[in-house]
């Protein structure tokens, strides 16, 4: 594999493959930032990935009271989904349990799409009949009695079927300890990227994956970055790297998705090899699966 | 580019339906043709040019000047542009009106907003009766869009209020917000007796409480709710004053018990 070489820092020639994905965005306000906050990393749990989780979700940034329609501190989610009904499902089950319940929240559409997926209109039902419609401004809202006073909701939130899921890089170092610096530095640039999230714990994941398995499973490890096997099996690593970390990114357009990559390459270059990440890759299947891809030597330009 | 201009030439003699003279009904029309259309009005045939001094411009944007009580049906039906009218005009205004804005400098008569479906209108004036109500026969009154009266409005404001906002800066007369259906119609200075009369649901915002209250409204306590404030950011716009009112604690008063009673009226915590 041809490489460049930036800052002393190797970038493997090679691209990051991503796939189309159903998304939506919802604002989350609370009485304060800290019980937003709660709320948005309650429903974001476990949603980490679509292989097991139903739907990948994050926070994607957090809203000032100007920022929000009830002028309260807020969050801005974004979920992922291969398909509409499955996210719809997701949006309403993560909602329902996580935001409904959370004190003095709120819930809004974040995202105006093409098409709509069900929000208030499906948690309204919840009110047992004394839930009340209202509409301000050519939106639809419903408020519905809860024990703490009225949880407000919009009544629909946007959905786009041209979010791309699965950008990826993968940061190698000499360490775990500078291959997390380094991939901290990517997550910390990545986040003021708009419209994306990284839905990993902390935007990091450590178990990158592969298709298939020698069991019944769908993914598997991906041997060939795991430090601990180099000797073992077909090796992506030299004897340089002793640990791989990996930051998935899903954005709302492919647009997004390259400059939260661009960010992420950009912030480990500047933290330096010694510091940081000694080679930078990134994950694909040939080129023959996902039709996104995001070349690293593109993004470099 | 300047607006159509119709200045009355003298008060007319007999009321006077003026539900011709809307943006869509005058487009393309130069200011000739639209002299030689006929009004409706008493047995007399009268047309445009009788009455007002026609000035020709964009008609999207219609200026009457020289208002009076017997101006009928002023924005009826209209659905796009903007009429402004420079003095009082009489009852229906706005009736029916689906889009565009009207503006009323003066004062303005019954049924005013009379099922309107959307689009916006500005009474600087006072309203009569029934504002955004129906006329007899009809189920619903006003099913969309924003109604704001700087003055005074009469008995019955937002009678049979299907959808949409009123708000009232002045005062409300007897049974604001009767026999509501949904919608929700704000004063900010005291209504009459008996606010919400027979309402089933809707919102009725008395920032300045009400002179008697039914007794069939029960007192549900003083809440600080968000739906408030989504209705404090809507109506600011519109009456800041308004606005103000709805970002303090108010008193939630659910009914009418006497029908269905989902509806709710709030008042100021005294």
């Amino acid at each position: 594999m041809r490489e460049m070489i930036i800052k002393g820092m190797r970038i493997d020639d090679t691209f990051a493959e991503a796939f189309t994905m159903r998304a939506t965005a919802v604002v989350i306000t609370a009485d304060s930032a800290r019980w937003a906050r709660q709320a948005a990393v309650t429903m974001t749990g476990f949603g980490t990935s679509v292989i097991g989780c139903g739907c990948e979700a994050g926070i994607e940034s957090e809203l000032s009271p100007r920022e929000t329609p009830d002028r309260r501190p807020g969050i801005r989610v974004l979920l992922f989904a291969v398909s509409t009904s499955e996210l719809q499902k997701q949006l309403q089950n993560r909602v329902a349990q996580c935001v409904l319940t959370t004190p003095g929240s709120a819930c809004y559409a974040g995202f105006q799409g093409e098409e709509a997926l069900k929000l208030g209109n499906a948690l309204r039902f919840f009110g047992d009949g004394w839930q009340i419609s209202k509409r301000l401004a050519g939106k639809h809202y419903w408020r519905v009695p809860v024990m703490d006073g009225e949880f407000v909701c919009e009544a629909a939130t946007g959905l786009t079927k041209n979010a791309v899921g699965g950008g990826n890089l993968l940061i190698m170092g000499g360490s775990p300890r500078t291959t997390l610096a380094a991939a901290e530095a990517a997550v910390h640039a990545i986040k003021a990227v708009p419209d994306v999230i990284m839905p990993f714990p902390g935007g990091i994941a450590r178990s990158g994956s592969k298709i298939g398995s020698k069991y019944k499973a769908s993914a598997s490890t991906n041997e060939a970055y795991c430090p601990t096997l180099r000797g073992a099996v077909k090796s992506a690593l030299g004897p340089e790297i002793g640990s791989v970390l990996e930051i998935v990114i899903d954005g709302l357009r492919s647009s997004a998705v390259a400059a939260a990559m661009r960010a992420g390459l950009g912030a480990m270059i500047k933290l330096g090899p010694r510091r940081g990440a000694v080679r930078i890759g990134a994950g694909n299947y040939g080129g023959k699966l996902g039709p996104h891809h995001f070349h690293l030597k593109d993004l470099l330009r | 580019m300047k607006p159509l201009v119709l200045t009355l030439r003298t008060n007319p003699d007999e009321r006077l339906d003026l539900s011709a003279l809307v943006p869509h009904r005058l487009s393309g029309r130069t200011a000739d043709e639209i002299a030689r259309l006929e009004l409706q009005t008493g047995r007399q045939r009268i047309t445009v040019g009788d009455m007002f001094r026609v000035r020709g411009g964009d008609s999207r944007n219609v200026r009457i000047e020289g208002g009076t009580h017997r101006l009928d049906q002023v924005g009826q039906g209209m659905t796009d542009g903007e009429i402004v009218v420079e003095g009082d005009v009489g009852s229906q205004a706005g009736r029916l009106m689906a889009g565009g804005r009207l503006i009323i400098n003066g004062d303005a008569g019954r049924w005013a907003a009379s099922g309107m479906r959307g689009g916006h209108i500005v009474i600087t004036g006072s309203a009569g009766d029934r504002l955004g109500g129906p006329l007899a026969g009809e189920m619903a009154g006003m099913r969309g869009g924003v109604v704001v009266v700087r003055g005074d409005v009469g008995e019955r404001a937002g009678d049979r209020l299907r959808r949409g906002t009123i708000v009232v800066d002045g005062r409300a007369g007897a049974h604001a917000g009767s026999c509501m259906i949904a919608g929700t119609l704000m004063v900010r200075r005291a209504a009459g007796p008996l606010p919400g009369y027979l309402m089933r649901r809707g919102t009725v915002v008395l920032a300045g409480g009400c002179d008697e209250l039914s007794p069939t409204f029960l007192d549900c306590g003083v809440h600080d709710l968000v739906a408030m404030r989504l209705m404090a950011a809507f109506v600011k716009d519109y009456s800041a004053a308004a606005a103000v009112a709805l970002r303090s604690p108010l008193r939630r008063l659910a009914g009418d018990m006497a029908v269905l009673g989902k509806g709710e009226i709030f008042c100021a915590d005294e």
